[in-house]
């Protein structure tokens, strides 16, 4: 008898759970019809939760690194190698000093080369390694917002990221303007520019043969070194001043010196910054759309 | 059991029918006259990629309630058909509804109500088990308020609870599967699909499932797996189909197909592999059907114990002798061949 009622005790225990305690009011899940609404609404949102909850993991990490890479940059250049440069005229950089002029151009570079790591390796990780976009493709989600999503969230990344850059540049005093802090939202811009064609790219490997590695040495390395970064562009040969003029560094670079320190340069080419850098996020936009749909729709 | 369940079709028939009436143009509209209510079909359903069909005009329709499987070799269309099904994949030409609606149409409306299970775990390695559910449930746009309590079950319902802050990566391999299986309910799905969700397991990590597979079954959730383990499809189909090369090759409940494409029994003669040749001759007329492999010689009978004396009776005598029931292994082979697919 008492077997019998521990027995049916158990069964008791066992069954309430996939049915629901009655004390508690049942947990309902609205309905699909509500799900799908939703997420057709605000679906990229949720999916940059998800990428920002995966960076939270490395958070750390890239507090540190916006923090760590400016100080030593500014250190190393800024004022190390300033004393040097320093001594000569600094008519060359605009009348500012050396560490005044390249700040914006190391804060540039920094959202640049984040960019570069975030829309690649995550992307590969997505479609290949791990595989991480096919969990949320059963969902109500879209590859469109899956894209997105992830944009989304590395905008959060590198707007935090300069912003922390930008406080340290104030810091060393590198940043006379009061608008330099606009600079945070240039560099941000730079970064998509360089990012969301290189991501179209990521989205279309099917098999990794080291191309990040590749990007990394042979693009963007180059890219940070002849954009008028360290010295003005126009004290190159005019045989390797393109690379500047192509360079999302470049053109972020001198908005950023605009904002940060006035630099004087004419009005419709600081228009030409921005259209260049909003052009190349529209394009690597439209075909980051066109291989997430093509890869997870087909 | 019988009362359980019965007990947990009333709210799946709401639900239903609360989904369907918000639509008019429902395929699966619940009727009247006690008809089957479909929450899929598929007619002429076709995928090609370039030339090759994967998927070649099939045809079936699945009530609510029902487990449904799809048996067939690797390549023979059943992932492809659940990609569709799961509205991920576009179908090249025929008529699908799930829910009464069309997912190359209704994406996201469709993927609402299903909950999937993929043929390859793709949680998300640096976020702990619990927060996988979670993050998983914001897709559905679900508040946490129904999330933290709705994980915590699921985590019970998977024999998860002591990893819930566990990083996914220190998950075995059958821990990972339930958590799969954990993440594809968190949106209360009256249809789960479920790809090949044991390849891979041991034993135990495969009973525990099943049993999970039939709990959600006794409340009224839709089953559709592929699989090609026999004894799993035996064990959870209410029905199932054997597709070969992109074709229904059988249709019908494990028991019925083992009636028509088998016998009763099977009885496994082996006489040593230089005999197994040539010893078929001998054995002419003995049970319904004979078939000759190198390792052994079958002989499908309604009687195996009779089948074994008149063996005998004709001096014959095998090394080792064995009478089995027949299995849907049996039908399965016996329709899609035995040669090995690649």
């Amino acid at each position: 008898m008492t077997k019998k009622a521990e027995l049916t005790k158990k069964a008791e225990l066992t069954h309430s759970i996939p049915a629901g305690t009655t004390a508690v009011p049942a947990l309902r899940a609205h309905s699909p019809e509500v799900s799908a609404a939703k997420a057709r609404k605000w679906g990229a949102f949720y999916y940059a939760e998800q990428v920002l909850r995966v960076m939270k993991g490395y958070g750390w990490t890239i507090v540190m690194y916006g923090v760590g890479q400016p100080v030593a940059y500014l250190f190393a250049m800024g004022v190390g190698l300033a004393t040097l440069v320093d001594t000569n005229s600094t008519a060359a950089f605009g009348g500012v000093s050396y560490l005044v002029f390249i700040a914006p151009a190391l804060l540039i570079s920094a959202a640049v080369m984040t960019a570069a790591n975030e829309f690649t390796f995550p992307v590969m990780d997505g479609f290949k390694w791990r595989r991480v976009y096919y969990g949320p493709h059963a969902s109500p989600l879209t590859p469109e917002q899956i894209a997105l999503g992830q944009i989304i969230a590395v905008t959060v990344r590198l707007l935090l990221q300069s912003a922390i850059y930008f406080g340290v540049v104030a810091l060393f005093g590198a940043s006379p303007s009061p608008w330099g802090w606009a600079s945070v939202l240039v560099a941000t811009l730079a970064g998509l520019s360089f990012g969301l064609p290189l991501m179209a790219y990521a989205a279309s490997i099917k098999e990794d043969k080291g191309q990040f590695a590749m990007v990394m040495r042979f693009i963007v390395m180059p890219l940070f070194l002849f954009s008028g970064t360290f010295f003005p562009l126009d004290t190159l040969p005019l045989a390797v001043r393109w690379i500047g003029w192509i360079s999302p560094i470049w053109h972020g670079t001198e908005l950023g010196r605009v904002l940060s320190y006035g630099y004087e340069e004419p009005p419709l080419l600081t228009i030409a910054h921005v259209v260049f850098l909003l052009a190349l996020c529209v394009v690597g936009w439209v075909l980051t759309k066109r291989q997430f749909v093509k890869r997870m729709g087909g | 059991m019988p009362e359980l369940a019965s007990k947990q079709t009333p709210p799946s028939e709401a639900s239903q029918k609360d989904a369907t009436q918000s639509r008019p143009s429902s395929a699966g509209s619940p009727s009247a006259t006690g008809a089957p209510q479909y929450v899929i079909t598929a007619e002429n359903l076709t995928k090609r990629y370039g030339d090759v069909a994967a998927v070649d005009g099939i045809s079936f329709s699945v009530p609510a309630g029902e487990a449904f499987g799809l048996l067939g070799p690797n390549g023979a269309g059943k992932s492809t058909t659940m990609k569709m099904i799961g509205g991920v994949s576009q179908r090249t030409s025929g008529n699908l509804t799930i829910m009464g609606l069309d997912p190359d149409q209704n994406g996201p409306e469709v993927r609402a109500h299903l909950g999937v299970v993929p043929q390859q775990d793709n949680l998300d390695e640096e976020l702990k088990v619990r927060d996988n559910l979670l993050v998983y449930g914001r897709y559905f746009g679900l508040p946490m308020s129904y999330l933290k309590p709705k994980a915590d079950e699921l985590l019970e319902f998977a024999q998860l609870t002591d990893k819930a802050k566990s990083k996914v990566d220190a998950l075995s391999g059958g821990m990972k599967r339930r958590l799969t299986i954990a993440r594809s309910l968190i949106n209360e799905p009256r249809i789960l699909l479920l790809d090949e969700p044991t390849t891979g397991l041991d034993p135990q990590a495969r009973h525990i499932l099943w049993d999970r597979l039939f709990r959600l079954k006794e409340q009224g959730v839709t089953l559709i797996l592929t699989t090609h383990y026999m004894d799993e499809a035996e064990q959870l189909c209410d029905r199932l189909i054997v597709v070969d090369k992109g074709k229904i090759m059988a249709e019908g409940s494990p028991a019925s197909l083992i009636r028509e494409y088998s016998t009763r029994e099977v009885l496994e003669l082996r006489f040593g592999s230089e005999r197994n040749a040539t010893v078929g001759a001998e054995l002419e007329g003995i049970g319904e059907r004979l078939e000759t492999l190198p390792d052994r010689v079958l002989i499908y009978a309604h009687d195996g114990e009779a089948a074994l004396e008149e063996v005998s009776a004709r001096g014959l005598r095998p090394v080792t002798s064995l009478v089995r029931r027949s299995s849907l292994e049996d039908v399965f082979l016996r329709l899609t061949g035995r040669s090995l697919v690649d």
